[in-house]
């Protein structure tokens, strides 16, 4: 009689297809999952720790580092909920300013999220593909804010700056750039930064339609994800997904339409909601969630477009007056020094908001107790309840299939161990 | 049971009877605070205002989203005496002698963020516990999402959730003495780690960064900062 044996298999946290720092502890009879354990933390910084120590607006900065691939998103959730606690709104421009830039976040973040996942199971081009749009959506990102990622730039009350009329351009010619190369990327880099994210969901639809070529009715990644990772809809919810998760299993929630924020309920999009709740549906999802956040995104433009206006609200105990003014004026000099050392205090209070980011529902919880400093912010992550399911969505599964489910999470470490 | 803030009772309106009428039994409180509800759940109750949160057609919270720990032990304790300082003149030093002199019973508190899918509406529970023994129900029976929550908060606070299936810390490494969310643990942590070319091994050690206050906590009660946007412009170019 042969022997059997049950093995148990460390998976990480140095995999490429670990997504950053998971380890995982597999107990496998053959190559049949029986339980999956993961181990995070091994990227805890004490982010809502270190924000017990800051003032208000220094820790929009770490927001940006939680979910870094879906910055903005981010930061939203966290300025949505000061500005709830000191009962201010921000004025229209800029709330159309965040509905465009929370799309193109979303937009990147899927791209993200279909390279890598893609590279995973076996599909390499995806990958450069996906690259090459996730490039100017952050030269997007560059222009506005000055940072490729950790841009910083939603502030409670508005946001930080206006979009520039001068998209920048690509300087001369190098020996990896030949002149010609170069003035073919400044070809949609002429006019202001709306003209070129106009240009770039004229093209993205296109883009789009040639991922799909790829992997919609590819055979393999039919046999790759179909049949993986199946969440029914009862589960979904007990197990507290939200976001493409949800959706993929057929539960139609999304935060944008059932409790809008920002500009979204004046803008015109559908919500994609999956069948099987299988890594496949999940798929087909994220991808049309692409083609509905480019729907928003010309709906923006078009809008920021005709109607200029201010970015920022007026009150400067909240927002800091205007550099020239600092220098001539000593009303303005004592608000921009009071702001920028000490902050603002809240009311005593605890507020919770949501945004509906890319990955599902990012919240902040702030308890305030009338300080210059949150008293407890609890970040509500949305990969961390997903990744707390992957033991019950890899079991039975082949090893393999594991890396599948991982994909399909969406997980990034920055928000999970914050 | 006590509902304050009479202005935005309109928007929830039918919900708070529906609350008061189930759960004025149980001894919870509710409040109204930012257009958000929040009910205050006695510990032992728990279970049974949860259970009926989630199964009765009245509110159908379906999904939990959120559970945290906070520690109320500094709650409204300022680094600085903003009162005083005007008289004497701003001084550099900060008080870092916060005394941790607190209601001891209610040192603790597990928050609960639900959400009802089908009602589209949200609640917020609290539970208070003590600081010497606390110990809060798990509600892993009723959202499974509930259960690495509750090892967080296990992990960062120390609350101890009873009938979890599998009470292990998850944020911190390996061996982590304490519990590093709480108001006493400093900033800068109790150890630190570097690699001993002698042992050839990675060695603990006493932390040997000061802790440092870049900016105080202020707290001022004036109310400045108060509903700002009442009354004035505020958004004209």
């Amino acid at each position: 009689m042969p022997e059997i044996r049950n093995y148990t298999l460390n998976f990480g946290p140095q995999h490429p297809s670990a997504h950053g720092v998971l380890r995982l502890v597999l107990e496998m009879d053959g190559e049949i999952i029986e339980r999956a354990d993961p181990h995070i933390g091994l990227l805890h910084r004490g982010t809502e720790k270190l924000a017990e120590f800051k003032p208000y607006n220094q820790n929009i900065g770490y927001m940006d580092r939680l979910d870094y691939v879906s910055m903005m998103c981010n930061e939203h959730g966290y300025v949505r909920a000061i500005e709830k606690l000191l009962g201010i709104e921000a004025p229209e421009r800029a709330q159309y300013i965040r509905t465009l830039f929370d799309e193109i976040t979303r937009i990147l973040n899927h791209l993200m999220w279909l390279g890598a996942h893609g590279l995973d199971i076996g599909a390499m081009s995806i990958f450069l593909y996906c690259f090459r749009e996730r490039e100017d959506l952050l030269d997007c990102y560059e222009a506005v804010s000055g940072a490729r990622l950790h841009a910083t730039y939603y502030r409670p009350g508005g946001v930080y700056r206006d979009l520039p009329n001068q998209m920048p351009i690509y300087q001369g010619s190098s020996k990896w750039h030949s002149a010609k190369t170069i003035a073919q990327r400044n070809d949609a880099r002429q006019g202001s930064l709306l003209d070129f994210i106009e240009d770039f969901t004229n093209r993205f639809p296109n883009y789009v339609d040639e991922y799909e070529t790829l992997l919609t009715d590819n055979r393999i990644w039919k046999q790759r994800t179909v049949g993986i990772g199946v969440v029914s809809p009862e589960r979904a919810l007990q197990l507290g997904f939200t976001g493409p998760m949800l959706r993929g299993s057929g539960i139609e929630w999304d935060l944008r339409k059932k409790q809008p924020y920002a500009a979204y309920g004046k803008v015109d999009f559908d919500i994609p909601v999956g069948v099987n709740g299988d890594c496949y549906d999940r798929y087909l999802v994220r991808m049309e969630e692409m083609r509905q956040s480019n729907r928003i995104i010309q709906q923006c433009v078009k809008w920021l477009r005709a109607n200029p206006g201010a970015v920022m609200v007026k009150d400067h105990k909240v927002a800091p007056p205007p550099r020239a003014s600092v220098k001539t004026d000593m009303e303005s000099l004592i608000h921009h020094f009071k702001l920028f050392s000490e902050g603002y205090c809240p009311p005593q209070g605890e507020v919770y908001a949501a945004v509906e980011a890319p990955k599902g529902e990012f919240g902040c919880y702030i308890i305030s107790d009338g300080a210059n400093k949150p008293y407890r912010l609890k970040v509500r992550a949305p990969g961390f309840p997903h990744l707390a399911a992957l033991d019950e969505m890899s079991k039975g599964h082949m090893l393999a299939d594991v890396v599948a489910i991982i994909g399909t999470l969406d997980i990034v470490f920055g928000e999970i161990d914050r | 049971m006590t509902t304050h803030s009479s202005i935005s009772n309109t928007r929830f309106g039918e919900f708070i009877t529906v609350i008061n009428k189930h759960f004025s039994e149980f001894g919870c409180a509710l409040a109204i605070e930012f257009n958000e509800l929040t009910l205050t759940v006695p510990v032992m109750h728990l279970l049974k205002v949860a259970e009926l949160l989630r199964d009765h057609s009245d509110f159908q919270f379906e999904q939990l989203i959120d559970l945290c720990g906070v520690d109320y032990s500094a709650f409204g304790q300022s680094e600085w005496e903003t009162e005083e300082a005007s008289h004497t003149g701003f001084g550099r030093g900060v008080d870092r002698n916060i005394d941790f002199e607190f209601d001891n019973s209610k040192r603790f508190a597990v928050v609960y963020h639900l959400l009802s899918i089908a009602k589209n509406q949200r609640l917020r529970l609290r539970v208070y516990t003590s600081d010497d023994h606390p110990v809060v129900d798990s509600v892993t029976s009723i959202w499974s999402a509930s259960n690495w929550f509750e090892r967080e908060a296990f992990d960062l606070y120390g609350i101890l959730f009873r009938g979890h299936p599998d009470l292990r810390r998850i944020l911190t490494d390996y061996g982590f003495i304490g519990h590093p969310f709480r108001k006493d643990f400093p900033l800068s942590g109790q150890v630190e780690m570097h690699y001993d070319s002698e042992l050839r091994r990675v060695v603990y050690q006493q932390v040997s960064v000061e802790p440092r206050i870049l900016v105080p906590k202020v707290i001022r009660k004036d109310s400045r900062y108060v509903n700002v946007n009442n009354g004035k412009e505020l958004t004209d170019a």
